[in-house]
């Protein structure tokens, strides 16, 4: 597709543009990705925008979700650590799969990556928000509708990021799907040595603290 | 004598240092314990309960005034008011009349019979009557389940099964027994896991019936694949487990008790079988959590692993009350299989066990014999207790707003009692009051019946709306087509040859 390269000099008018322009990607991934970047169609505005409305999604679903799809322990629930459980991979993604392609001739940058990261999670608050709603009106005999939706969403958004990867990065199909594997053994790493990081210095810091003591006591 | 005043002072020191040491350490152990009567919620919550059953009486030895002391019970059957304790340790089977919860009266003490090869008992372990009367028991030490009459004459010996498939060095230990309407006879034996062993009414075996299914980890497969000979003996083999006991209930089903593995009640497999006469489970699980005691597995005063199910009776309200013989506890199940109570422990006190064994029921009244203590202690139910069992006896009745009523004053002595919750639900939908039903259900996450009572509601409120769905169907259609169509005739007169001919003149 040529693409539509229509002036918008009012910031306001951009803005809505290129959310609008989350439509189209997710409707058609490799124009859509493309332009994305490479015809500047995105904003980060508009990324931050979904990420939040994603956040927002997943917290409505918490309480307005009939209970026979989404039983909360509110006792235990921790809404930050909630929230975590999607920035965190998030963060962890858009930074292995920049590391790693910035050394492999990937042409995005970390904030195309995160931008187009983020345009691809829109199917999760366009489909779960009205699922959410319909789940307030079925029985459990017919669960199976909400559950295969829902599972339908993730699957999207799944497959949108990885061809989203492809078209920022401007890698062939069989290399992109290297790299989307490659990424996620780049998570785990990260995570190990976040792991180890955190450790030492709690370790580091619980030696200073007994030194301290140690010399309180004695003096 | 300044020396010794020393020794001293120094011993009360270290004495008192000691116990102010170990004070932290014994409460901690008991703080795990909470109140004597329980239940779990939905999130598998140790939930307090008030008390469901209290202990009325324990009756030892003394109580029954038996000149020899019981020793070693394993059986007890009820039959009417009257109780049969199987006195194993002394061979012997005491028939007792219950007056009262708080009398019971030995009639006479049968430690012999009449007219067989071999009239004495040897370790009876368990005893059934039939309806017309007769004694079944199983002679443990005699290898038999001998049939007598009620004077005790001689009738029938069923002895170890003609069977092939079963070892021929085998000795043959029938440990529990009951017997059906036709007095067929349906036994437990140790060593024997191909189910129970059944027994036509002239003695013939008719074959094994209900063995528990085999189940195995494929891990344990590959690691039993892999592992060496001695390795291989060492570890579970793949078999069926045996019962523990037995009960048939008044309808002529057998509810049967295996003791399950760590696994399998981490896995929330149930430990209570409910046997129909092809031998099939026909156990109803709706609970939130399997029928099967405890959840917690942890150690706690001394005592782990899961439940040990060592003895079941089912009461004419199809409740049934299992005995775990692990942490002395009572467990008590309604016919959807969610837990009623649960009460008890191990210890010395009333209504605390130490190695109970068995159990049975006269009404609504519980009697469960400690083989280590030698006694049987008598439940009878509290205020609370009979209010939760007029609420499930009155909705089999058919008296939902009764049920109803009973439920909320249920309600009122424990709020954290899902079952009053769920039973007021279920008392509305019953009245159609389907709104209100719903919302109890969605409290205690009861999702069956909540659909059950939202299919009829939106179905209601489908057809109270019917005119104005309609209306809005027809206009979410219309609108669009009538927009469309004006815009076609628009564009048509706009685009006619007349106007545009008018146009560019």
């Amino acid at each position: 597709m040529i693409a539509n390269t229509k002036q918008l000099d009012n910031p306001k008018d951009k803005y809505f543009d290129s959310l609008k322009f989350a439509f189209y990607c997710i409707t058609h991934p490799l124009d859509g990705f493309w332009d994305l970047t490479h015809e500047k169609r995105g904003t980060y505005a508009a990324a931050n925008t979904i990420l939040f409305l994603t956040l927002l999604i997943r917290i409505l679903k918490l309480r307005f979700t009939s209970f026979i799809f989404l039983k909360v322990y509110w006792e235990d629930l921790n809404i930050f650590l909630y929230l975590a459980s999607i920035l965190f991979p998030l963060a962890l993604w858009v930074v292995g799969n920049w590391g790693l392609t910035t050394l492999f001739d990937g042409k995005g940058r970390l904030g195309q990556v995160y931008m187009a990261t983020c345009y691809a999670l829109t199917p999760y608050p366009l489909i779960q928000f009205p699922l959410m709603i319909f789940s307030n009106f079925v029985t459990v005999d017919e669960a199976e509708f909400y559950s295969v939706v829902s599972a339908l969403s993730l699957v999207w958004a799944a497959l949108l990021v990885i061809a989203a990867m492809g078209q920022i990065h401007e890698y062939s199909a069989g290399k992109n799907l290297l790299f989307t594997v490659a990424t996620l053994f780049a998570m785990l790493v990260m995570i190990f040595i976040l792991m180890i990081f955190f450790s030492m210095i709690s370790q580091g810091v619980a030696y200073f603290i007994s030194l301290a003591r140690e010399l309180m006591f004695r003096m | 004598m300044r020396k010794k005043n020393f020794f001293l002072r120094t011993g009360m020191a270290v004495i008192a240092l000691a116990t102010a040491f170990l004070q932290p350490l014994q409460v901690s152990a008991n703080t795990n314990e909470g109140s004597y009567t329980y239940n779990y919620d939905y999130w598998g919550d140790y939930m307090d309960s008030a008390d469901f059953y209290n202990s009325c009486k324990v009756f030892t030895s003394s109580e029954l005034g038996l000149d020899v002391k019981l020793k070693n019970p394993q059986g007890l059957f009820a039959d009417g008011n009257t109780l049969y304790l199987c006195d194993s340790g002394n061979n012997r089977i005491i028939e007792l009349n219950r007056v009262s919860p708080e009398q019971l009266e030995v009639v006479r003490i049968i430690d012999s019979i009449k007219g067989s090869s071999v009239n004495t008992l040897n370790n009876p372990t368990d005893i059934a009557v039939s309806e017309d009367g007769n004694l079944f028991i199983a002679d443990n030490g005699n290898a038999r389940v001998v049939k007598v009459d009620k004077d005790l004459n001689f009738l029938l010996e069923f002895v170890k099964p003609t069977d092939n498939t079963l070892d021929p060095k085998l000795v043959f230990q029938p440990t529990k027994v009951v017997v059906d309407t036709a007095e067929r006879v349906y036994c437990i034996a140790t060593g024997i896991n191909k189910g129970l062993i059944k027994y036509e009414n002239d003695t013939t075996f008719s074959g094994f019936v209900g063995a528990t299914p085999v189940t195995f980890d494929w891990t344990d497969y590959i690691w039993k694949k892999l592992a060496s000979q001695e390795q291989r003996a060492k570890m579970e083999s793949f078999v069926p487990t045996e019962y523990e006991n037995i009960y048939m209930d008044y309808e002529g089903f057998i509810y049967a008790s295996k003791a399950r593995t760590e696994d399998q009640a981490r896995s929330d497999e149930n430990a209570i079988r409910k046997l129909n006469l092809l031998g099939s489970d026909i156990l109803v699980s709706n609970g939130d959590w399997s029928v099967g005691g405890d959840l917690y597995l942890g150690s706690g005063g001394g005592y782990e692993g899961p439940s040990i199910l060592t003895d079941i009776t089912v009461m004419d309200n199809d409740i049934y009350v299992c005995l775990d013989r692990n942490r002395g506890r009572l467990f008590g199940y309604d016919d959807q299989g969610r837990m009623v109570f649960a009460f008890g422990g191990n210890g010395n006190m009333d209504g605390y066990f130490r190695r109970p064994s068995a159990i049975d029921h006269v009404g609504h009244e519980l009697y469960v014999v400690d083989s280590l203590d030698n006694s049987i202690t008598v439940f009878v139910p509290t205020q609370f207790g009979e209010l939760v069992y007029d609420a499930i006896e009155q909705f089999d009745k058919g008296q939902y707003e009764a049920s109803g009523e009973s439920w909320k004053k249920v309600m009122n002595q424990n709020g954290n009692y899902d079952l009053a919750y769920i039973g007021i639900g279920r008392a509305l939908l019953r009245q159609e009051q389907y709104e209100e039903a719903m919302k109890y259900f969605e409290l205690k996450y009861d999702e069956d019946n909540y659909s059950k009572a939202y299919k009829q509601y939106r179905k209601i409120w489908v057809e109270d709306h019917i005119v104005i769905i309609v209306i809005v169907i027809l206009a979410l259609f219309l609108i669009p087509l009538t927009i469309g169509r004006i815009k076609a005739i628009r564009h048509e007169i706009d685009t006619a040859d007349i106007f545009v001919i008018e146009k560019k003149g």
